[in-house]
């Protein structure tokens, strides 16, 4: 068999699409959370603070894997039993949430507090002010390292295969097992993930044009435009 | 037109602003009424902007309390209370929001506080923007557009929160003397209409022809106040004096 028959497989396109859900959902997950730790960390209340610090000191500083390893192993233990995919979005999203806690709130404080000033005047609340005027400014901060870390945990999350998640490394590793066909199987794993990794990086190009005020504005006339020195800041940075 | 009679909309009663021990407003004691138009004099430094945003609630003050129609908003020791649009303001640098176009900009305060439907809060967005000589920038975005015109749209969503004072905080500053005109031509037309205004502005000009009364500030301290041209002919202070002979030898 060429690894082309491998990669064309039911068995390798099932597990991407495992290692996809895995991803993706662990992704999502951290992201909420790193908003809502991110949100902490630039909060005034010194004790949410601290204990933000110390949830990010704890994932960050410690392997993911021995995470993972601890919520499959010791969790049962508690009497939380949870399938091993479960595990693995729990250990994963847990720990992106400490990475994308540092992300996004570089992004929240590159924007003006001039910006929080203004709305504030026209009486918007502290969550309107945060939807309207602080996050949709912070997204072109947040997202370019956001696509770095999504790409990140699609290859992290093949950690979940000694977990025994059927995700594309498990797979190979399963077939080579049984016929010794190391290259092969490796081989067409790595270009599913190489496949995933591209697709996400035209993904996340495509959501940063569309953050890009200077297209916005320019398809709306669509008219020719002179690009300008500063686009997206009104000065007083 | 000194309306000396009119009602007292915006009043600080002996309020200090400190920083870190630093009183950069001292016992400052300001009374705002309708339909006045009062500018701020005085040197760099010497409080005037604070003072103003004091007066707009986003300033916690150590000493006095602060009122807005006779109910107090702010007072020593605590975060002053948010008001709900009715005390408008623009900045130095304007601080439109830059991912919103210019209707976008001004309609978003009337929609989201005060759920004004979509297409009257444009309607109404689109008039403004009008009047502030903007016809032809309604979905222009800030970095498209000059200093000057992204200021006249700064006063465009303040003014569209039908604020019962406008407080300018040295709104011509950071734009290129060219630009400067359009601006104060703006301002000029809210005071003649009645619009109740507060300028900090180094405009000598602007401050002789639009204002009612002039307050002349230094070191944190309102040093004297009264009807413009008195002020500006007849200063009885001597750092008023001097004040103005510097700034008008040029």
């Amino acid at each position: 068999m060429s690894f082309l028959d491998y990669v064309f497989s039911a068995t390798f396109f099932q597990s991407a699409g495992i290692t996809l859900a895995l991803t993706v959902v662990s992704m999502v997950l951290g992201i909420v959370g790193g908003l809502l730790l991110g949100l902490v960390k630039t909060s005034s209340v010194a004790p949410a603070r601290w204990l933000a610090n110390g949830y990010i000191w704890l994932f960050r500083g410690t392997p993911v894997l021995l995470q993972l390893i601890f919520v499959f192993n010791v969790l049962p233990g508690w009497g939380l039993r949870f399938s091993p995919f479960t595990c693995a979005v729990i250990a994963l999203s847990m720990n992106e949430a400490a990475y994308m806690a540092e992300i996004i709130r570089a992004g929240l404080l590159s924007v003006d507090r001039g910006q929080r000033t203004a709305a504030h005047m026209l009486g918007l609340s502290e969550r309107q002010i945060l939807r309207w005027v602080v996050l949709p400014q912070a997204a072109r901060v947040i997202l370019p390292p956001t696509g770095n870390q999504f790409i990140g945990m699609l290859k992290t999350s093949a950690l979940a295969s000694v977990v025994a998640v059927q995700d594309l490394l498990l797979s190979a590793q399963r077939i080579a097992a049984a016929n010794f066909d190391y290259v092969n199987t490796l081989v067409a794993a790595a270009i599913h993930y190489l496949v995933l990794t591209t697709l996400f990086t035209l993904a996340v190009n495509a959501v940063e044009r569309r953050l890009d005020v200077t297209r916005r504005a320019s398809a709306r006339r669509k008219g020719p435009l002179t690009p300008p020195v500063m686009p997206a800041t009104t000065g007083g940075n | 037109m000194t309306m000396t009679t009119s009602p007292t909309l915006l009043r600080a009663d002996g309020i200090t602003r400190s920083y870190h021990g630093a009183a950069v407003v001292k016992d400052v004691t300001l009374g705002i009424r309708e339909g006045e138009s009062v500018v701020i004099l005085g040197p760099s430094g010497a409080g005037k902007s604070t003072m103003l945003r004091c007066l707009a609630g986003l300033e916690p003050v150590q000493t006095g309390e602060i009122s807005f129609r006779g109910t107090r908003f702010a007072a020593a020791g605590e975060q002053p209370k948010p008001l709900r649009g009715e005390i408008g303001m623009v900045f130095q640098q304007f601080n439109l929001f830059p991912h919103m176009t210019a209707l976008e900009n001004v309609t978003l305060a009337p929609r989201r506080v005060r759920g004004i439907p979509a297409a009257q809060a444009e309607a109404e967005a689109r008039d403004l923007l009008v009047k502030v000589g903007l016809a032809e920038k309604v979905d222009h975005y800030p970095f498209e557009l000059s200093g000057g015109q992204q200021q006249r749209v700064a006063i465009a969503r303040a003014l569209a929160m039908r604020p019962a004072v406008m407080l300018f905080d040295e709104p011509t500053s950071a734009l290129d003397p060219e630009f400067t005109r359009e601006v104060l031509e703006v301002m000029r037309a809210l005071a003649a209409e009645g619009m109740t205004i507060v300028v900090v502005t180094h405009e000598m000009g602007f401050a002789r022809r639009s204002a009612d009364r002039v307050v002349f500030m230094d070191a944190g301290q309102i040093i004297e106040e009264g009807p413009t041209e008195e002020t500006f002919d007849r200063p009885r202070h001597a750092r008023t004096q001097h004040f103005l002979a510097q700034i008008l030898a040029h």
